[in-house]
């Protein structure tokens, strides 16, 4: 992994000491969803393979970007906990109901390592309308 | 950073317009020049925190950090509203470096050394995703979270005598694994006894050059030999733990009635319910942390007792530089008990001060500044000065300069890791995008802050130390 893969819908920002992500979509939960996806290509590059395994995040919250950090924290420790490196997310909300699911294969040492991503963070935090998407970023603590 | 935005003080020490009671920066005008300006909006912020004694600090090594700038001190009274803040740790709680001497000479062993990298690189759990051989049950969990580097000792990792050099004894008072969440808990299982990645590394070293011989011979530091560094933390669980209560923290802090400058400045009064919660979960943190770093230091005494029978590896000190401790400071001609947040910042007690191993109260406290992989790493001794200009605190490493984007760009690991070795410099990683990250130039001159931090009364410097083999995750 010698460089940040990056898309339409996912980018990286400067910080001195970490990385900021980005992800952007055409909903708020969207953007939290290429958000997560920039944050674990951080870590690895998928091999390929259809997703097989899942992990779920549910939590409360009423605040939409503290939801965000949630929501990076969450799918993060329990991928980290069940082995999975996901390469699919969706993300949906009731109210400050949250609901989440990340999708892809075990994550082994076999995956390309890049560097490990151990929590979203407040910092350069928001969740906000750029000309025509959603965005969501801050920075993930390296 | 803008430098007109500064008052110069005298050789080390620089204020702004809100006056050295409340903001001082330390370093020298060129590594303040090259600090990001986010270092003195931050520091600027952390000294608006209620219950503050003393000004917000900044060390000679600063960086842009969460809230709190990397290399900021900042002490508060709980008597008059103080706060305790999860962004003023930080979230690797209790990150820090466990120093170790040898009785082996570098000259001695250097034929061995590429057989030793694959020896360390294979028995030392380093990288994204590694795990290693210690599981814990529930119980086992939160039994380590009371004891640290003590219950690691219990359970057969270690010697005893590692425990009288390290801070608190090996086990941080106070430590509460009720307040750690489950998920915390969850995260940290497959971890204990794990390196890490990022900046985090185990690094072989040769003493390049002695400063100060009085203090080297009392430490047993002598040119020529090998010592060993393990820079890592509270892995997993200080993340979750951190962000647990940051987010707690952020949204508890209208009703107990604090204006914050910045969210990630989130915090609570230290005699609150959610004060005295984190101060409980953050202890244990801080346990997890000498739990692992303790689990290292055996991991890497079986790797050299096989590659050269008959060496000796022994704790010179263990010292933490994401923390907030209770302590007795002099203030004003008046004892205090304050809670001392060091974030990126490490202790550095000066010489007769009763927390101190008997062995070290005429020398001062083994203060450690870890530099890049290709540069080199001082040892230091903390000054009775600095108890009265910094809460006994002191730079804690080189600093980036450069960040990682920048970094990324700019460097290649393959490239680097082959530079290195001609320089006599073995690198063993799983990832060369994290070398490249930790380019030895994406950091600031680790001489200039040494230098700075001791022109500034913080610590003297005693020693330097050169890279041989470094394990990074």
């Amino acid at each position: 992994m010698g460089s940040e893969p990056a898309s339409e819908k996912f980018d990286y920002f400067e910080h001195d000491a970490d990385i900021g992500v980005i992800g952007r979509g055409a909903t708020p939960e969207q953007a939290m969803e290429e958000a997560a996806r920039a944050m674990f290509l951080l870590m690895a590059l998928p091999s390929g393979p259809e997703p097989t395994k899942k992990v779920e995040v549910a939590f409360e919250e009423e605040d939409p970007e503290f939801a965000f950090v949630t929501w990076l924290n969450g799918v993060l420790a329990e991928c980290r906990t069940q082995h999975i490196f996901p390469t699919t997310f969706s993300l949906r909300h009731n109210g400050s109901r949250w609901t989440g699911e990340a999708e892809g294969e075990p994550w082994d040492n076999a995956l390309e390592q890049g560097v490990e991503v151990k929590g979203a963070t407040l910092t350069g935090l928001s969740l906000a309308q750029v000309d025509d998407q959603w965005e969501a970023r801050c920075v993930v603590d390296v | 950073m803008d430098m007109t935005k500064l008052k110069q003080l005298d050789s080390s020490r620089w204020t702004t317009e809100a006056g050295a009671d409340n903001v001082l920066l330390y370093g020298s005008r060129d590594l303040l020049e090259s600090m990001d300006d986010k270092v003195l909006e931050q520091i600027t912020n952390v000294s608006q925190l209620p219950g503050r004694v003393g000004p917000a600090m900044t060390m000679p090594d600063a960086h842009w950090g969460y809230g709190f700038p990397i290399g900021g001190v900042a002490a508060f009274d709980p008597a008059q509203g103080g706060i305790v803040s999860a962004g003023g740790v930080g979230y690797d709680i209790s990150c820090g470096i466990r120093f170790l001497r040898t009785n082996l000479r570098w000259k001695d062993i250097e034929a061995s050394a590429w057989s030793l990298s694959g020896e360390l690189f294979q028995h030392i759990p380093a990288g994204v995703g590694e795990e290693g051989e210690v599981r814990l049950s529930d119980d086992e969990l939160d039994e380590m979270l009371r004891g640290g580097a003590r219950w690691a000792l219990d359970r057969g990792f270690g010697t005893a005598e590692d425990l009288e050099y390290v801070e608190e004894t090996g086990t941080m008072p106070g430590a509460k694994p009720e307040f750690v969440s489950d998920m915390a808990k969850r995260r940290q299982r497959g971890q204990m006894g794990t390196l890490g990645s990022g900046n985090h590394y185990l690094e072989v070293q040769m003493v390049d050059r002695v400063f100060d011989r009085a203090t080297a011979d009392a430490w047993e530091v002598r040119e020529g030999q090998v010592c060993i560094a393990i820079h890592c933390g509270s892995r997993g669980l200080g993340h979750q733990i951190g962000s647990d209560y940051l987010l707690s923290m952020a949204k508890a802090a209208s009703r107990l009635g604090i204006t914050l400058p910045d969210r990630e400045l989130a915090c609570a009064p230290i005699e609150s319910k959610e004060g005295q919660e984190y101060l409980g979960a953050m202890a244990a943190g801080v346990n997890c942390a000498l739990a692992n770093r303790q689990i290292l230091t055996h991991l890497t005494r079986e790797v050299f007792a096989r590659t050269f029978p008959g060496a000796t590896i022994e704790t010179l000190y263990d010292v933490s530089h994401n923390t907030c401790k209770r302590e007795v400071h002099v203030v004003g001609g008046i004892e205090r008990t304050l809670y001392i947040h060091r974030k990126g910042a490490t202790r550095a007690l000066g010489p007769g001060h009763p927390a101190l191993p008997v062995p070290y109260r005429a020398t001062g406290q083994p203060v450690v500044i870890g530099g890049s992989m290709g540069t080199g790493s001082y040892l230091l001794a903390g000054t009775p000065e600095s108890e009265e200009r910094a809460f006994s605190s002191a730079s804690h490493g080189a600093g980036r300069s450069v960040s990682r984007r920048a970094a990324l760009k700019r460097w290649r690991g393959r490239q680097l890791v082959d530079e290195l070795r001609e320089a006599g410099i073995i690198i063993r990683t799983k990832s060369m995008r994290g070398v490249a990250e930790e380019a030895p130039d994406a950091y600031k001159d680790v001489d200039s802050v040494a230098r700075a931090t001791e022109h500034a009364g913080l610590a003297r410097r005693v020693a330097v130390l050169r890279p041989k083999v470094c394990v990074k995750g």
